[in-house]
Parts: C-alpha cells; sequence; structure tokens
C-alpha cells in the first residue's frame, strides 16, 4: 500500500507537470512538431527540463542498494536495437503527430473531462491489446523482459 | 512569466515525479506501460499502484488544466482521432515506450535504446504533421 500511495503522488505530480507545461494542449503539441510550418519551440524546454532531472537524479537513486518501499529496482532489460523498438517507435510518433495526444496528457485530459481525449483513450487501450494479442499469436515472446536488480 | 520559463518548470516537475516513482518504489515512469500493465493479469500489489500513478495523473492533471483554464480538444476529426488512439497504443507497445518512458526516464538513464527511440517518434511525428498540414491540407 505504501508503493501505491507513493505511485499516486508521483503520478499527481507528473500530471502538474504535464498541464503546467502545456503538453496537455494538442495544439500547442501539433505547433511543436510543426517545424515546417508554424514551429512554436516551447515544448523543447519540457524535455530539456525533465531529462536533465532525471539525468542528474537517476544517478544518484541507481546508486542506493534497493528503493525505499519497494524490494529491488525494476529496470528495462533489452538492451539491443531492433525492428520492434523502431518500428513500435515509428507507429507511435504517427498517432501522435495526427492527433497530439500521447498517452500521458490523453490521461491528463481525460481527467478534465476533454472530449477528444475521452475518446483518444479507449482506443488507445484498444491498441495496446491489439498488439499484445498479435504479438502473443506470432512469436509467443513479445512479452517485455525485465530485469531485477538486486543489491550490489 | 515567459511561457519557455514554465515550460521547463513543468519539464522539471515531470523529472522530480520520475525520479520520486524510481526512488520509492524502483519504477520507469512510463505512462504507456503502466497504463498496459492494467489490462495485464497480475497480482493485486502490481495492479494497485499502476491504478494509484494513473489516478493521480488524471486527477491532479485534469484539475491543474481546470485551474489554468485549458480545455483545448484536439484538432482531429473522429475517425482520425480513433485511428491515432490505437496507433499510439500499438506502437508504444510493440516499441516498449512512449514519451515518459523513452524520452524522459530512457534519456536520464542514458539508454542507446530510448535515444534511438526518440529520435524515431519525433521524426515520424514531425513528418506526420509535414504531410497532414501542408502536403493534404486539413
Amino acid at each position: 500500500m505504501k508503493a501505491a500511495l507513493a505511485a499516486l503522488l508521483c503520478g499527481a505530480l507528473f500530471g502538474i507537470g504535464l498541464a503546467l507545461a502545456r503538453m496537455t494542449d494538442p495544439l500547442v503539441v501539433i505547433g511543436f512538431l510543426d517545424v515546417f510550418g508554424d514551429f512554436d519551440p516551447t515544448l523543447a524546454f519540457v524535455l530539456i527540463g525533465a531529462t536533465m532531472t532525471t539525468a542528474v537524479a537517476f544517478h544518484f537513486v541507481l546508486r542506493r542498494a534497493r528503493p525505499i518501499v519497494a524490494a529491488q529496482f525494476e529496470l528495462p532489460a533489452t538492451r539491443t536495437i531492433d525492428l520492434p523498438l523502431i518500428l513500435g517507435a515509428a507507429i507511435f510518433g504517427v498517432g501522435w503527430g495526427l492527433a497530439g495526444y500521447c498517452p500521458g496528457p490523453a490521461l491528463v485530459g481525460a481527467g478534465a473531462g476533454v472530449s477528444t481525449a475521452l475518446l483518444f483513450l479507449p482506443a488507445m487501450i484498444a491498441g495496446g491489446l491489439a498488439h499484445r494479442f498479435v504479438a502473443a499469436r506470432y512469436n509467443g515472446k513479445s512479452r517485455p523482459t525485465r530485469i531485477s536488480v538486486f543489491r550490489s | 512569466m515567459s511561457s519557455w520559463f514554465v515550460a521547463l518548470l513543468g519539464g522539471v516537475l515531470i523529472g522530480l515525479s520520475a525520479t520520486a516513482l524510481l526512488l520509492f518504489t524502483g519504477r520507469i515512469a512510463g505512462v504507456s506501460g503502466i497504463v498496459n500493465g492494467l489490462t495485464r493479469r497480475s497480482s493485486g500489489a502490481d495492479w494497485a499502484w499502476r491504478a494509484a500513478f494513473v489516478a493521480g495523473l488524471a486527477g491532479a492533471g485534469g484539475a491543474t488544466m481546470h485551474l489554468l483554464h485549458q480545455a483545448t480538444a484536439s484538432p482531429a476529426r473522429l475517425p482520425v482521432l480513433l485511428l491515432a488512439g490505437v496507433l499510439v497504443g500499438f506502437g508504444t507497445s510493440l516499441g516498449s515506450g512512449c514519451t515518459s518512458g523513452h524520452g524522459v526516464c530512457g534519456l536520464g538513464r542514458f539508454s542507446r535504446r530510448s535515444l534511438v527511440a526518440v529520435l524515431t517518434f519525433m521524426a515520424s511525428a514531425i513528418v506526420t504533421v509535414l504531410l497532414t498540414h501542408h502536403l493534404f491540407g486539413t
């Protein structure tokens, strides 16, 4: 339950950050992606602020033996740059550019009751389920593997 | 405050949230992965932290949008909007992450996979906007 409480507060902080940064406004997002037109570079500062924070802070967090309310850190194990990674990212980018929503802002928009976010969200969940269905049928091993980083 | 400063501040809050989630729960704050895990059969504890993160995100984020009088809808027409949703869900599941998992967290861990993913989805999104807004019109 402590982990759920921590996740609730982290989710809240994440959502406040997204709304403050206006990542939740699809027109701002499309303006940011419109490099060859009406380019609005403001959202680049969101990525700069977020990655500069994680690049410094993750370093110190991952020096710990374990997280505060869980047994171990759960980090992605895959290292190889493969076709699913590139194809998946390319498909995601098309959807992002068409609607101006990526998963976080779509959830925040739905929370605010914005109609287009409320419609986008179930379609997004269906897309994730569709991929898992296809993957399970065709290779049966596409579930993400995770590595457990035990105390070192 | 200038808009770029507010954007930078929002980004720092997002980075602090991802840091706190890793510090407390040992998890990566990737929204697509967290949501996908909710539709997977798993233990109650695993489901609980994911549901709690999503509730906090949608609740506090939605409330902030109201406070800031933000209510902008997507300009995409309904069929395009639904297609976009399916593509985002499918692509982030296939590619193991979205803007938060690969962008905020992956780049913070200096992951080469995430760097490739970010460059790929940025490029494909930019090309998509170029095609839909300039070559074919909206």
